[in-house]
């Protein structure tokens, strides 16, 4: 099974109100997904900086004094900001593949869940409710998100196991589905120089649109390829910087609803996810086609672009 | 009018009640506020009953439906009226996949458009959508009439046995061994009634016949990769 939602803005009014808004959609996915969730949420513009989200078993040793030892490895200017399990490093842009050597080798229990300007990963198992609790989750501010709650199985129960993945700056994913040649694909993307963490077959999807990216395509397209290039069951979400987009592999069994209003786009797995948001009564509620991609960005204003590909 | 608070009263609440109604209730008209999108809404109801759901469901609704009449005012999830036997289920707003899937009778009626498997191993049921249906609609269709206002997307008919399908639109594809067929006089009677009675002034006239060719009924090796 698994659920995904999402929640794009278009009226940034509504920006102090997102986390709520998602955590209680999470929460209603638990039916779907009650062995781990996560959420990737993009907030403010940290101009000129690098956010690194980061993970530990032991946060409690893990984290005293980090952002220090870090900053001295680095020998800028380092800030940390503590949360359960998780905190987020502030690093000068441009730095972050030499952070991730030096956190390594200073703290080699420490798991990287995400980096990008924009863009912080919080993710655990457990309860969709115990996980938005611990992190907060509620609290959060910001133009997107994407949450997942996770019925595992294509690898193991673990936090490393949990959605969203993120595979390059400020980009990650979230799946419905399972993939059938995850092995050969990541294997072919490590070749390619592309990091990829775990055994989990959606990580392998989340590095294959990366590497798409990577190599001079726009997040259509990649998504587009997908489709010949991924085999299985998939429904999609993916968050960038600027906006989310969905695609469903051509089979379309996994379920996805979307609507859309004045001041949002939203995703759910099931139209339960959606009811409590603000005017769903009169959104444009409809399912996303098989095999096309949709895409909605903060850059095309003042309506946003579908069926970008 | 009985009214239910599907939110502050609960599902099974719901059904129970709703199951044990007789052909010789007096309670005959029912509503159900608040659905939100919840699954399983009005399941294996067994009575001469008018069912109103208020709002948009999740999946299942009105599955196993014998008898009684159960209206959306909204939309549903997967699985609408699955395995109905009688009665009518008539739903505004759109269907997710596999509407009316192994039906063995009564009517489906969806105003707006059905997603894909609409009609999937059908068995009897009639299926009236007034908008499109998906792709892999009336794959493995037994028997019954599947009639389409508008267009109808890929592989449509899939392994067909028995049903009817018609489409006023454009197909896609159709699937193995389904083809089109010639609209008798008899089909012009079906379909009238059936437009008739799904709201729907689209004239018979308008339509196409779809059924199967019949060839892979049995296993033929020159075949095999229809199959």
């Amino acid at each position: 099974m698994c659920g995904i939602v999402g929640l794009f803005l278009k009226d940034q009014s509504l920006a102090p109100q997102l986390g709520n808004m998602l955590t209680d959609m999470l929460i209603t996915m638990t039916d779907r997904g009650p062995d781990s969730a996560g959420i990737a949420i993009y907030g403010e513009d940290s101009i000129g900086k690098t956010k690194i989200t980061v993970q530990s078993p032991n946060a409690d040793s893990d984290f005293v004094g980090l952002a220090e030892e870090l900053g001295k490895g680095l020998g800028v200017a380092v800030t940390q900001t503590d949360n359960d399990t998780h905190t987020v490093l502030d690093i000068p842009a441009g730095q972050f593949e030499a952070a991730r050597s030096i956190l390594a080798e200073i703290r080699p229990s420490v798991r990287i869940m995400s980096r990008g300007e924009n863009l912080e990963i919080y993710k655990e198992v457990g309860l969709p409710k115990d996980v938005a609790d611990r992190f907060n989750l509620s609290g959060m501010t910001g133009t997107h998100g994407i949450g997942h709650t996770r019925m595992a199985t294509e690898s193991a129960v673990t936090t490393m196991g949990a959605h969203p993945f993120n595979t390059g700056s400020d980009q990650c994913l979230v799946h419905n589905g399972s993939l059938s040649n995850h092995n050969s694909l990541r294997r072919k993307l490590r070749r390619e120089g592309v990091t990829i963490q775990t055994e989990n077959d959606t990580e392998v999807g989340a590095a294959y649109l990366t590497w798409k990216m990577m190599n001079g395509a726009t997040l259509g397209e990649a998504l587009q390829s997908s489709l010949d290039d991924l085999d299985g069951f998939f429904t999609f979400v993916v968050g960038t910087k600027d906006g989310f987009g969905v695609v469903r592999d051509p089979i379309a069994c996994k379920p996805a609803v979307m609507a859309e209003t004045d001041q949002y786009v939203a995703f759910g797995s099931e139209y339960r996810a959606l009811v409590n948001l603000p005017g769903i009564e009169d959104a444009r509620v409809w399912e996303p086609e098989p095999a096309t991609v949709y895409f909605w960005s903060h850059n095309d204003s003042p309506t946003s672009q579908e069926k970008a590909a | 009018m009985q009214t239910y608070d599907l939110e502050s009263e609960g599902l099974r609440g719901l059904n129970s009640t709703l199951q044990k109604q007789s052909g010789e209730t007096n309670q005959t008209n029912w509503q159900v506020i608040n659905p939100k999108g919840s699954h399983a809404i009005a399941v294996g109801l067994d009575a001469p009953i008018e069912v109103t759901v208020k709002g948009s469901t999740g999946y299942y609704c009105a599955g196993m439906n014998q008898q009684a009449t159960i209206k959306v005012e909204g939309s549903v999830g997967p699985g609408v009226a699955e395995n109905m036997m009688s009665g009518q289920v008539i739903i505004d707003g759109d269907a997710s996949q596999y509407a009316g899937a192994t039906g063995h009778g009564g009517l489906l009626v969806i105003k707006g458009n059905a997603s894909s498997r609409c009609g999937i191993s059908m068995k009897g049921i009639d299926i009236v959508v007034h908008g499109d249906i998906g792709h892999m609609s009336a794959f493995m269709a037994q028997a019954g009439n599947l009639v389409v206002c508008g267009d109808a997307g890929d592989a449509l008919g899939d392994s067909l046995y028995e049903a009817r399908l018609f489409v006023r639109g454009s197909v896609k594809s159709l699937g193995a061994d389904c083809i089109e067929k010639e609209l008798r006089p008899e089909h012009y009677e079906i379909l009238k009634d059936l437009l008739d009675r799904a709201g729907s002034d689209a004239k018979p006239e308008e339509f196409k016949r779809y059924g199967s060719a019949r060839q892979l009924y049995n296993f033929d090796v020159d075949k095999s990769a229809a199959y």
